[in-house]
């Protein structure tokens, strides 16, 4: 069973996503029970795949038993087996916690929804196994058609935002394509480690940096890194709050970890920091995504909005890191892809619950949520805390390292950006809290606004919500583990 | 000049995918009807198309299919020199599949805008959102 894992955790959601499609017609009620249990079959392979990693090394699983390099591979390695669980546990708990949430907004698209919930789930798992680059181009647009048909499924300007999204998202895989089809002419290859292989001699060649170059550049359309970064806030603010909380949390996070499998194991580090000497000037970019991302954060009215710049500011802390071109910022960028998606989640899913129960999400909604939803609040509380950085929350351990790693790379203008922007978090948050501890206003209408008791959501959207939570908390303490034991190997050890 | 024009002449297909390219992400960007720009947007990804079409091509050889590659003759050697290269064509009909389901979901989200706002026109409703 155990040597299945890698295909079961793509097979097993998209062939319950055809399932739920159909059961959806029978009865809605099957629908969310098939959709759980597929996607706790996901994050079970997932977090056996990781156990065996740990225990065995790098996993190769060869689809059909067509060997590489004819044949499709999944390669499952400490990058990826890291990412795996993190993908899946964090779709798992959403499912779970906006049950009540999606039934409330679309009570006669409940089949079509855990559809293409599924199929996204199956799109971004299959980005990270795989070890051929065209295969993933395929898994990049399975996991962006669905996730423009679930972000589109909103408020009024949701579907103009989502078509912006669209144009973008499209030209990002397409320059990806491009750039895979570049590697093809001078290796004659797709899959990943033997292009590897191949590349070394042909470093210097210019079909090779520009193959480079536009695959980066994809990525980060795709990504919403900083000047790219236009379609994002829009497309995040006005979608349903279930889908705003997958899409949010996973899908920066999975191109992040494209960017990075591809110079680390497509290319190798000395040719993407070396060879190529853009790394400074990606750095400077990452800077200026995250002020920028803090300071438009700065200027929203409106929860849901805020957050959606600060992910653009937090993919800026990912790609600088990763582009700081040492072990310590490296660590601290793939860190951060664990860290910032359970993070983004807690707030995404906060504001989910608040969203159930208020109708809205601007600042003017907020006020006497302390009262009124005082669990929903007090995960807010401990997210935004690990994403201002206050330890013991796992934010401060990933912004550590990250800025270890700039100071060891010499780059001060990287370090003061991240405390410049965890100082503008706290800003944020604290206006939050403080909009959310005071009552509105006795209106003078005579309605009784009386200051009732609580009104919390619903419990199983509060629980879930309190797992991630404490998620945020354990994983703080255990980073030394999960980078002494997974992260450490992750990397090459050529990169010091 | 003619260093110039034997350049574009050798390597014709590379210009005319990244023409269509630009033609493409032209509309994208400048065009104010929003079915056009999504046609924009597949003129982008047919550009790429053909650009993976093209590489597969060789001069003098022929489709990749073995005429004796069967039966008791089909034991002669297979020059690979002969044949162009079907790797790319497969993996653009992929491709291909991939870019008529995103022109099928942006036609969709256009329906869905048309429905809210009663027109396609960018400008008018970029208006029509500010009066709210």
């Amino acid at each position: 069973m155990s040597e299945q894992y890698p295909a079961l955790l793509v097979v097993v959601p998209l062939l319950s996503a055809l399932v739920v499609s159909i059961a959806g017609w029978i009865n809605k009620r099957l629908c969310f029970p098939i959709a759980v249990a597929a996607l706790g079959v996901a994050a079970w392979s997932a977090v056996g795949l990781l156990l065996r990693v740990l225990d065995e090394g790098v996993i190769v699983y060869k689809l059909g038993g067509w060997s590489p390099p004819m044949g499709i591979a999944y390669y499952i390695d400490y990058l990826n087996g890291l990412v795996l669980p993190v993908v899946s546990i964090v779709a798992l708990l959403n499912l779970i916690a906006n049950k009540k949430g999606i039934e409330q907004q679309f009570p006669d698209k409940i089949g079509p929804f855990y559809t293409l919930y599924l199929l996204m789930v199956t799109g971004l798992l299959g980005i990270v196994v795989t070890g051929d680059a065209f295969n993933l181009y395929v898994l990049l647009e399975i996991a962006a058609l669905t996730g423009y048909g679930l972000l589109a499924m909103g408020e009024e300007r949701a579907p103009l935002a989502t078509l912006n999204y669209l144009y973008m998202g499209t030209i990002g895989a397409c320059f990806y394509l491009l750039g895979v089809g570049y590697l093809y002419i001078v290796t004659g290859s797709l899959n990943m480690v033997d292009i590897a292989r191949l590349l070394p001699p042909l470093y210097q060649s210019k079909a090779v940096m520009a193959a480079f170059i536009i695959c980066m550049v994809g990525v980060w359309l795709k990504m919403a890194f900083f000047p790219l970064h236009a379609w994002l806030p829009n497309a995040y603010t006005y979608a349903n709050s279930a889908a705003s909380s997958l899409i949010a949390p996973l899908v920066t996070k999975v191109m992040i970890y494209v960017m990075i499998r591809l110079m680390l194991t497509v290319f190798t580090p000395e040719f993407a920091f070396t060879t190529l000497a853009v790394s400074n000037a990606i750095v400077w970019l990452a800077v200026i995504a995250i002020v920028m991302g803090a300071v438009l954060a700065l200027a929203e009215r409106n929860l849901k909005k805020m957050l959606t710049y600060i992910v653009v500011a937090e993919v800026g802390y990912m790609v600088g890191g990763a582009w700081l071109g040492n072990r310590d910022g490296m660590t601290g960028a793939i860190l951060h892809i664990v860290n910032d998606a359970l993070m983004t989640l807690c707030v995404f899913m906060v504001v989910g619950n608040i969203v159930y129960k208020v109708k809205g999400y601007a600042f003017e909604d907020l006020q006497g949520l302390f009262r009124k939803m005082p669990f929903t609040m007090g995960a807010l509380v401990i997210g935004a805390m690990s994403i201002i950085g206050v330890p013991p929350t796992c934010g401060f351990f990933s912004k550590w390292y990250l800025i270890v790693g700039a100071i060891s790379a010499g780059h001060y203008g990287f370090m003061a950006a991240l405390i410049f922007s965890s100082l503008v978090s706290v800003v944020l948050f604290f206006r939050v809290f403080e909009i959310c501890f005071y009552e509105p206003f006795a209106d003078h209408h005579g309605h009784d606004n009386h200051p009732g008791g609580m009104d919390e959501a619903p419990v199983s959207m509060v629980v879930p919500l309190l797992i991630v939570a404490v998620i945020l908390i354990v994983v703080g303490l255990y980073t030394g583990d999960i980078v002494n034991h997974v992260i450490q190997f992750a990397i090459p050890e050529t990169m010091v | 000049m003619t260093d110039l024009i034997s350049m574009v002449v050798a390597k014709y297909n590379y210009w005319i995918y990244i023409t269509l390219m630009m033609i493409g992400l032209y509309a994208i960007i400048a065009k104010n009807n929003l079915v056009k720009k999504i046609v924009g947007m597949n003129i982008f990804q047919t550009a790429i198309i053909l650009f993976y079409v093209s590489i597969g091509v060789k001069k003098g050889a022929t489709i990749p299919i073995l005429e004796h590659g069967h039966g008791p003759d089909a034991h002669h050697v297979v020059h690979a020199v002969d044949y162009i290269n079907p790797l790319p064509h497969v993996l653009m009909l992929t491709a291909i599949v991939v870019g008529v389901a995103t022109l099928g979901v942006a036609l969709a989200l256009a329906i869905r805008v048309y429905n809210n706002y009663n027109t396609l026109e960018e400008d008018e409703i970029l208006a029509q959102i500010r009066e709210k």
